[in-house]
């Protein structure tokens, strides 16, 4: 292994730092506009220094202060917290309980050790191609909920650079919510619940058998689309005895139960046969006109569900003052960048070709050592861009990312920012009604 | 209203009334705007009481964990007591008590506003108050006045465009969510953050769609999230008030007894009788302390017993309670004498203390009829030092003294260790009444929540009289049911 490869190295952090963060998209990103606003200067940050000494209630007036603190400390990771009423900065010249959080993106977090029980390939840290088809089916369902039925727009994922993804959501009605609206986007949100002692952890339907709600079925209609190639084939949930008893147990129906255990056990069957099995009782028993209210079907739509639907941390979205980590970090243990995913195409994402922070570094050191120094000097001003109306941020960085694999990926964020619903207002906030301000309807 | 106060004997408007009739149409009410009209000092006050006796049995209904249904029956029950509310009509008469009614709800509520907006956490104590008064009324109002009322303002609900009502997919979804529901509202989901959470509406590009069923959803967040504002902007304008010295001892002292969870006033005196009329004899108080006091007056009880003394406050709120069980002046002064025993003469005892006995039945001095102190005067004034035995155990005793003197008092009555958990978590939330009203309950074996009557402990000397009357009750019928056993065993033998 080469020095670069370490992350915890603190001279490979701060080359990161120095030459490949792209504060300015960051920045601009939390900020919404050009000149700093509120949005920025009351942020928090906190920082993770190597030893892990963390220091919370940081803020700053603007990009280039943020990154020359950021290369003072050298922070092995810093995360971003809420909008205060001041800055935070100040917290120890104010009262105690002043500094009170007033805005905050609204922020998601799905974490693979969540799916331990439901898959099969790897457990604990690890994570590989096959077990994102887990991440990828829950941000295909989340990133639609939270368009179709919640109305956001501005939504960014982030891989959080092992074995999860994040999700920051900046709409204007987003970063207003308080914190009892958070939970209830929650209590809409969640359906996977119960600890290891409950094989049935979905239970949404109110009484029993009854329809799902419309939100759900879509979400059912998005899973189903990746049950059989996820849970069947690649993961092959329901091959041992173990899973096999879970999956007949979740049937909820004692008959069915003893006919299939016998018919499996008799031979040895995949998941997938196992399935079809389960789909031929379901139509036996329509068609027979004994299962009237339904149950083997809603049942399977539950075990669809338990196996596919997004499993959240609910306490990370919950509060305005929760920190999560910045887009872009480097992940200490596996090096990897922290860099946007396009829910779109989350099915193509492999987090192991994700570029880690040595790679980075390297592709930097190769073109150095190709071009010499006046190439260097050249592509620094290409590289400006439209940048001149902004304040000027910092040289370095802000161009020899654009020289390496991390280009696509901050051009994803740029893409993002510019996107309108993120500055101006939108069609649905002229629509809605002035709230707080009532007048008097006249009733003749 | 309140920011123009002048130096006079009520507060002045800078408008003149315009319209003395009809001022309040609606027995509901957003309190958009503060009361414009005089209001005297004494109406400052007492209206504001009385609304805080409503608040203050709401309160005590969360931490009781009643059900909607208790509470609403409560509240319902408190406000015939303290603040009826007549419903609109157009007689003239009624038109006058209405207008008169709805002056007072409107004044009391503003003034709270005042006393409640200064700390966070009273500002969100009081308003999960007020809107479950608010729900109640609204629940308790006939529905043509609560359709006008609803009518009378915009909340911003829309209903459903003609594309919508021809979506079928849509109404489907709807008719999903909702069954056998034929009306919906549009507004944005953030304004029913309780329906979203529930999955008990539709949601479309972050429009919930309400079924007019659960309209009331919208009206109650609204309620809530314009007081939540009010009550900031009032904070923030609030120190400009401190100049009143009238109006800031009122204030504190309202905030103080929604602090300790109990309505203030109910002053008890001994006009009302709570010894149900029968002579209490100084011989007698050993017994009743042991069977009858609440914690405050078993503990002063047997302070005196083991001093033989207790200083000034002690007499004071021990004198008055043993006032209003019943004790003469007579038997005072008695009582009183045998106590203090040989530690002081009885030239000193004449001099200094049968003065002060006598004054306080109103035989000395200003010849008030000084009345009992209630549990929010024991427990936020004078706050006993390290020598006193005077206040409120659950206030003033550390969690391991007071379970010590729990178990020790109360213990021979039916208290038990594994009642202590849940009294000692209300003294932790500062709910000193509910904890004592549930030793009450312990000790009297009566079912979690019932109280006295439904009611928490306000007063020391209502705890004794309810805890009484139950023994009363008890003989009675334990009474007929020996006679009973007698007759049985009679025809045996
Ligand atoms: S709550 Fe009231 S009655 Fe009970 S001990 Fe305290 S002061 Fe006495
Ligand atoms: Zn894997």
């Amino acid at each position: 292994m080469q020095v670069e490869d370490d992350a915890s190295a603190p001279e490979v952090m701060m080359a990161f730092y120095k030459r490949l963060y792209p504060f300015k998209s960051v920045f601009s990103w939390l900020n919404h506009q050009h000149a700093p606003t509120r949005l920025f200067t009351h942020r928090e940050f906190a920082f993770t220094l190597q030893g892990d000494v963390y220091i919370r209630y940081n803020s700053f007036a603007n990009a280039e202060e943020l990154k020359k603190q950021v290369v003072r400390l050298n922070p092995s990771r810093f995360e971003i917290g809420a909008v205060y009423n001041a800055r935070p900065r100040d917290k120890k010249t104010l009262r105690p309980g002043a500094l009170q959080p007033l805005q905050r993106e609204l922020v998601f977090d799905i974490d693979m050790t969540d799916y331990d029980e439901i898959r099969t390939c790897c457990s604990g840290k690890g994570i590989c191609k096959r077990c994102w088809g887990f991440i990828a089916v829950a941000v295909k369902i989340l990133d639609h909920t939270l368009r179709e039925h919640l109305g956001f727009r501005h939504i960014l994922w982030v891989y959080s650079g092992r074995r999860g993804i994040h999700c920051w959501i900046s709409d204007q009605e987003a970063l207003q919510l308080t914190d009892e609206q958070r939970k209830s986007i929650m209590g809409w949100l969640e359906v996977i619940k119960g600890g290891q002692d409950m094989a049935k952890k979905v239970n949404v339907r109110g009484q029993p058998n009854r329809q799902l709600h419309p939100s759900l079925q879509s979400a059912l209609q998005i899973a189903r689309g990746d049950f059989p190639r996820l849970v069947l084939q690649d993961q092959n949930c329901f091959s041992t005895a173990e899973q096999t008893s879970i999956l007949l147990e979740l049937l909820g129906n004692k008959e069915v139960e003893a006919r299939l255990r016998k018919r499996w056990a008799e031979s040895s069957k995949t998941s997938e046969e196992k399935w079809e099995d389960i789909k031929r009782e379901i139509s036996q028993a329509k068609s027979s006109g004994k299962d009237t209210n339904n149950s083997l079907y809603r049942a399977s739509e539950d075990i669809v569900l338990q196996y596919t639907y997004p499993r959240l941390d609910a306490e990370v979205s919950k509060h305005r003052n929760h920190l999560l980590k910045a887009p872009f970090c480097v992940h200490p243990a596996t090096g990897r960048v922290c860099v946007p995913v396009d829910p779109l195409h989350v099915d193509r994402f492999d987090p192991e070709t994700v570029p880690s922070v040595g790679q980075l570094l390297r592709e930097l050191d190769d073109l150095e050592t190709n071009a010499g120094t006046d190439g260097i000097q050249q592509s620094h001003h290409s590289g400006q861009k439209t940048s001149s109306a902004l304040p000027k941020v910092q040289t370095d960085s802000e161009v020899d990312w654009e020289r390496t694999s991390l280009k696509p990926y901050v051009e994803m964020l740029d893409a993002h920012i510019s996107s309108p619903s993120l500055t101006g207002s939108s069609e649905i906030e002229m629509l809605r009604p002035i709230y707080g301000r009532p007048e008097p309807i006249q009733t003749n | 209203m309140f920011g123009t106060a002048s130096r006079g004997n009520s507060f002045r408007a800078n408008t003149v009334q315009k319209h003395p009739v009809h001022k309040y149409p609606h027995l509901l009410n957003f309190y958009d705007k503060p009361p414009l009209d005089d209001i005297t000092l004494d109406e400052f006050e007492t209206f504001a009481i009385d609304r805080l006796r409503i608040l203050s049995e709401i309160e005590a209904s969360y931490v009781r964990n009643r059900s909607y249904d208790e509470l609403k029956a409560i509240v319902k029950a408190q406000q015939a007591k303290c603040m009826p509310l007549t419903a609109s009509s157009e007689k003239k008469e009624i038109v006058r008590i209405t207008e008169a009614e709805r002056r007072k709800d409107h004044i009391s509520h503003f003034v709270l506003r005042l006393a409640f907006c200064r700390s966070e956490e009273l500002r969100r104590r009081f308003v999960k108050a007020e809107t479950s008064l608010f729900r109640v009324r609204y629940d308790m109002e006939l529905s043509e006045d609560r359709k006008r009322f609803l009518e009378s303002r915009n909340f911003g609900w829309m209903t459903l465009s003609r594309e919508e009502e021809r979506d079928e997919v849509l109404m489907n979804d709807l008719r999903t969510v909702n069954p056998g529901e034929t009306l919906w509202y549009k507004v944005r989901w953030m304004r029913v953050p309780n329906l979203v959470e529930k999955r008990r509406v539709c949601l479309k590009g972050g429009w919930a769609y309400v079924p007019s069923k659960e309209q009331s959803s919208i009206v109650f967040q609204e309620f809530e999230t314009r007081l939540e504002a009010a009550l900031e902007l009032t904070a923030k304008a609030l120190p400009r008030l401190d100049e009143d010295t009238r109006l800031m001892p009122v204030l504190d002292h309202l905030g103080q007894g929604f602090l300790s969870g109990l309505s203030v006033a109910s002053e008890y005196s001994s006009a009302e009788g709570l010894g149900d009329g029968e002579e209490v004899k100084a011989e007698m108080i050993d017994d009743l302390a042991e069977k009858h006091w609440p914690m405050c007056m078993r503990h002063l009880h047997d302070c005196l017993r083991k001093d033989r003394h207790l200083k000034h406050y002690g007499r004071l709120q021990y004198g008055l309670f043993l006032k209003v069980v019943g004790l003469s002046i007579e038997e005072a002064i008695v009582f009183w004498r045998k106590a203090f025993g040989g530690r002081i003469t009885d030239d000193k005892f004449n001099k200094e203390y049968k003065y002060n006995i006598r004054h306080s039945y109103g035989l000395e001095g200003k010849r008030t009829n000084y009345a009992a102190y209630t549990c929010q005067r024991i427990i936020t004034q004078n706050q006993p030092g390290p020598q006193d035995c005077h206040g409120c155990p659950y206030r003033h005793f550390s969690a391991d003294r007071l379970q010590t003197a729990l178990l020790a008092s109360y213990g021979p009555q039916g208290l038990s260790a594994a009642d202590l958990p849940e009294i000692v978590s209300a003294v932790k939330q500062e709910h000193f009444h509910v904890a004592c009203t549930k030793v009450f309950e312990a000790t009297h074996g009566l079912p979690r929540g019932q109280g006295l009557d439904g009611e928490s402990v306000t007063h020391p000397n209502q705890y004794a009289a309810k805890s009484r009357e139950i023994e009363k009750a008890k003989l009675e019928s334990a009474g007929a049911v020996k006679a009973e056993v007698k007759d049985d065993n009679a025809m045996e033998f």
